[in-house]
């Protein structure tokens, strides 16, 4: 029976901006509300999985032609880096430095370097949730 | 402090139709009873989170209520997949 997901996938395809969306303010609110790069990144693995929910997975890996097993070791990369960096400065290991900057559209922001971990977290976590359910997908 | 009443009554009613919903998950005859009495009490769960944040005069849960409504939504879409065609994820077209 060939059953055609026409609501669906109209839905999905909305849904997927928004959800994406809610994740990257999860990701940048961490800092000072709850949220942060964990929930931020099974939030965006819970778009995917819904655009994996609508279409097919070869559908899906045309979309994003990104393989994420990469993006585990970028991550990793990142938030080691992020640590690393202080040892540069002779300062002890995953010392945070934060100051006060006056950025175009936004206005006064403060950029604080444990945002560069976060990023690392939520890149890892992104990359373990989806390499987890697609090569469960993919076995017979 | 009537408010205060007010918003724990609402909070025991939720009570009682979660638990009238999970009645029907575990007595549910067939599977879409009880996917759809799961999606339910995931409805009345946020419903819950929102008279509860009220209560206690937070604004912190806010985007749980979003967060819960998103899983609630891709675990029905999921489990909906699994009962129409047997598998959730397709590979091919």
């Amino acid at each position: 029976m060939k059953s055609s997901d026409v609501i669906l996938q109209v839905i999905a395809k909305i849904a997927f901006f928004v959800i994406v969306l809610f994740a990257v303010h999860l990701f940048f609110e961490g800092h000072y509300r709850p949220g942060g790069g964990f929930v931020g990144g099974l939030v965006t693995s819970c778009a995917v999985v819904l655009l994996l929910l609508a279409f097919d997975m070869k559908t899906v890996a045309k979309i994003l032609p990104i393989d994420f097993k990469w993006v585990i070791g970028v991550g990793l990369l990142i938030a080691t880096l992020t640590a690393a960096g202080a040892i540069v400065f002779d300062v002890p290991f995953f010392t945070h430095v934060y100051d006060y900057y006056q950025l175009p559209l936004v206005g006064e922001q403060s950029l604080h370097t444990a945002a560069l971990f976060d990023l690392g977290v939520y890149l890892v976590v992104v990359g373990a949730t989806m390499t987890i359910i697609q090569s469960i997908g993919e076995s017979e | 402090m009537t408010f205060e009443i007010i918003m724990i009554i609402s909070i025991c009613l939720l009570i009682m139709s979660i638990l009238a919903n999970i009645y029907r998950v575990v007595k549910g005859p067939t599977s879409p009873d009880r996917v759809q009495a799961l999606d339910s009490i995931g409805i009345n769960l946020i419903a819950s989170i929102a008279v509860f944040s009220v209560l206690l005069h937070t604004h912190a849960f806010f985007d749980l209520i979003l967060l819960i409504g998103i899983l609630s939504f891709v675990g029905t879409v999921a489990f909906a997949r699994f009962l129409e065609s047997g598998v959730v994820i397709v590979r091919k077209r």
